[in-house]
């Protein structure tokens, strides 16, 4: 489930990142004009808005997400209501950004823990091989070979729905990937001979895995991590769209989308608008994610 | 221990015998990349290690730094045998022994700055303050020709090869080693980078006191540096002699052949004049009996499959390890070639 979904990134638009994070060179910029950094610089400022409306949610001049006012139920958009309001009046787009908290928290947190776990793993596999990489890449070919969505069913209803839950069981279900796409990052680096001559000079195992080793990998995984965290963002829409996420009254995307179906003949706005916030935020990140993560496949040069 | 006196070098500050390294292959044979070989490099030496590629010069010299340790066989350095210490042991003797080796790039990491990378043997034993270190890798800097103020902040990929050569030699030397490995260190250069690069090497060991063993397959290069010159052929060592003598007067036929393959810029020896070696070296999963070299030699007979020629001192300083060792005739006449083409070449 986890697995990189195939999200059609246009590939120039992708290019256009790295003229971003790059020196410019007479080469890229004569090739790369301003006008082709548009979609990425919108992606980026997307975020941006999201990531500042989560964390500054209660601080903005936006209304309550919790005040019920039953003569405004079930409106479209208007000035007062932006997105328009639910059933029981309570404001739709004061929801969708308090709704971002838990989308982000599920994102940015289950990445976190796989990242962090796998990837430690994973350097450790890839760098010492033998036995501990023999047990490591059965331990994650075990892992790997549960159908992901079953298992997250079931860690939900064994440990209980939750936002702590719910970050846990992806972050877990994140760690075999990670584990592998850093085992074989390490595998590669650990044959370079920049390794050789770190123990030449008489480095123990944890200081070259730590020195050498991570900083090499940590580029690529991270570049992953975007790309997952907005699957993470979408997993968790899932699950608050079959309402085994976080309690009701907390607003999610998930639950958002998921509470305006019944109401869909007479305020399509209600699922429409969540759905094209959760859209674009997930777009934005692949195209950065899959922009960065081709940019440090190629560039060893880093 | 077998302790013969190899090229009668007084105290000798490594001295391997008998190394022997073997791989494992996937399908279960196994590679005979070095089969028991010995010598001695002396105090203050610099001793070349020459042969094609796949003879096991890399895998000797690394397995001298005990990267990986050899199957079998033994390596002192400095009165001290690196086969049987303890990692850690191991690891603080290492300091005395630093390599470089052939791909200046790869020797890099790409995400640190070169500051970093030359004061990294120093932060591995907190040698120092930062401060201290600091001081030290900008001293070092200035040594190989790097200007620290200016470059040190800098990643590998802002250098060309050459300098990321002069980054690695810093770095090799930021913990005062006493000996210095040189995989094939300037092989991946171009010949003008070679030259500074070797003059960099010289002035290095002058500078510090090195004893240097010089991996090459680069006749030329290992003749400008070597005090010393080893053949390897096929995991073994073929001879072993000052560097002017097994130059002018080689006796092993291999040595002969690989001198004679030296394109002589002289447009009166034709292709045909010179005899040049046919055929590819046997594949070290399946060595052949007796002398590895008998069947691209020329001079091969039964013997030579039956009996494994010893490495013996055939003249003061000169071991060859053949039944029918050349006689100076021949070697008269390498002789003249070579200091034609050195004429010719300077």
């Amino acid at each position: 489930m986890l697995q990189q979904s195939e999200l059609p990134v246009d590939a120039n638009a992708a290019d256009l990142v790295v003229a971003a994070f790059e020196a410019p060179d007479p080469v890229s910029s004569s090739r790369r004009s301003w006008w082709r950094m548009i979609p990425v610089a919108m992606c980026c400022l997307w975020l941006l808005l999201v990531i500042v409306g989560a964390l500054f949610a209660s601080r903005l001049p936006i209304q309550s997400p919790s005040a019920v006012k039953p003569i405004e139920r079930l409106r479209g958009p208007s000035w007062k209501h932006w997105f328009g309001t639910d059933n029981l009046g309570r404001d739709l787009f004061a929801r969708s950004v308090y709704g971002a908290r838990v989308s982000l928290t599920v994102g940015v947190v289950s990445v976190v823990i796989g990242l962090v776990i796998g990837g430690a793993v994973g350097i450790v596999a890839g760098y010492l091989r033998g036995r501990t990489d023999e047990f490591i890449s059965w331990v994650v070919d075990v892992l790997l070979s549960f159908p992901s969505l079953v298992l997250l069913i079931a860690l939900v209803a064994y440990r209980g729905s939750g936002l702590t839950n719910i970050c846990l069981a992806l972050g877990f279900l994140g760690i075999p990937i990670y584990a592998r796409l850093a085992r074989a990052h390490a595998m590669t680096i650990g044959g370079e001979e920049f390794v050789l001559a770190a123990r030449a000079s008489g480095a123990g195992k944890l200081r070259i895995l730590w020195r050498e080793i991570m900083p090499n990998v940590l580029p690529t995984l991270s570049a992953y991590g975007l790309v997952s965290m907005s699957l993470a963002i979408v997993v968790e829409g899932s699950l608050s769209f079959l309402g085994l996420s976080v309690s009701v009254p907390t607003p999610s995307w998930g639950g958002l989308i998921a509470g305006g179906q019944s109401f869909i003949r007479q305020t399509p706005t209600w699922i429409i608008l969540p759905s094209v916030v959760l859209c674009l935020t997930v777009l934005s990140l692949n195209v950065i994610g899959e922009r960065l993560r081709r940019r440090f496949e190629v560039g060893s040069g880093g | 221990m077998n302790f013969q006196p190899l090229g009668s070098r007084p105290d000798p500050l490594l001295s391997v015998r008998d190394l022997t390294v073997e791989f494992g292959t996937k399908d279960g044979q196994t590679v005979h990349a070095v089969s028991g070989i010995s010598f001695d490099v002396a105090m203050g030496e610099t001793l070349g290690l020459v042969g094609e590629s796949g003879c096991g010069k890399s895998t000797t010299s690394r397995a001298v730094m005990q990267l990986p340790p050899p199957t079998a066989g033994s390596v002192v350095f400095d009165g001290r045998e690196l086969t049987s210490l303890s990692s850690l042991e191991l690891r603080k003797t290492r300091t005395q022994l630093q390599m470089i080796f052939q791909d200046p790039v790869s020797s890099l990491n790409p995400r640190r700055s070169v500051e970093d990378i030359i004061a990294e043997p120093l932060a591995t034993w907190s040698r120092g303050t930062p401060k201290e270190r600091k001081a030290k890798v900008y001293e070092l800097m200035e040594a190989v020709g790097l200007d620290g103020t200016v470059v040190g902040k800098r990643r590998r990929r802002e250098f060309s090869g050459g300098q990321c050569q002069r980054i690695s030699i810093a770095r090799a030397l930021a913990l005062e080693p006493r000996m210095l490995i040189c995989d094939e260190a300037v092989s991946a250069l171009d010949v003008s980078v070679q030259a500074q690069i070797l003059n960099l090497l010289q002035e290095m060991k002058q500078r510090f006191d090195l004893t240097v063993i010089f991996v090459a397959h680069d006749l030329a290069v290992v003749k400008r540096v070597s005090d010393r010159v080893a053949v390897m052929y096929l995991g073994k060592i073929c001879e072993i002699a000052p560097a002017d003598l097994l130059y002018a007067a080689p006796r092993h036929h291999y040595t002969a052949a690989l001198l004679a393959s030296i394109p002589q810029p002289d447009p009166t020896i034709r292709p045909g004049d010179v005899p040049v070696l046919s055929g590819e070296p046997p594949s070290p999963t399946d060595p052949p009996t007796g002398c590895r070299f008998r069947t691209r030699c020329p001079r091969a007979e039964d013997r030579c499959a039956a009996e494994v020629p010893e490495l013996t001192e055939h003249s003061p300083g000169h071991l060859v390890a053949c039944h029918f060792p050349l006689e100076s005739s021949v070697a008269v006449d390498v002789l003249r070639r070579q200091t034609d083409a050195d004429v010719l070449r300077l």
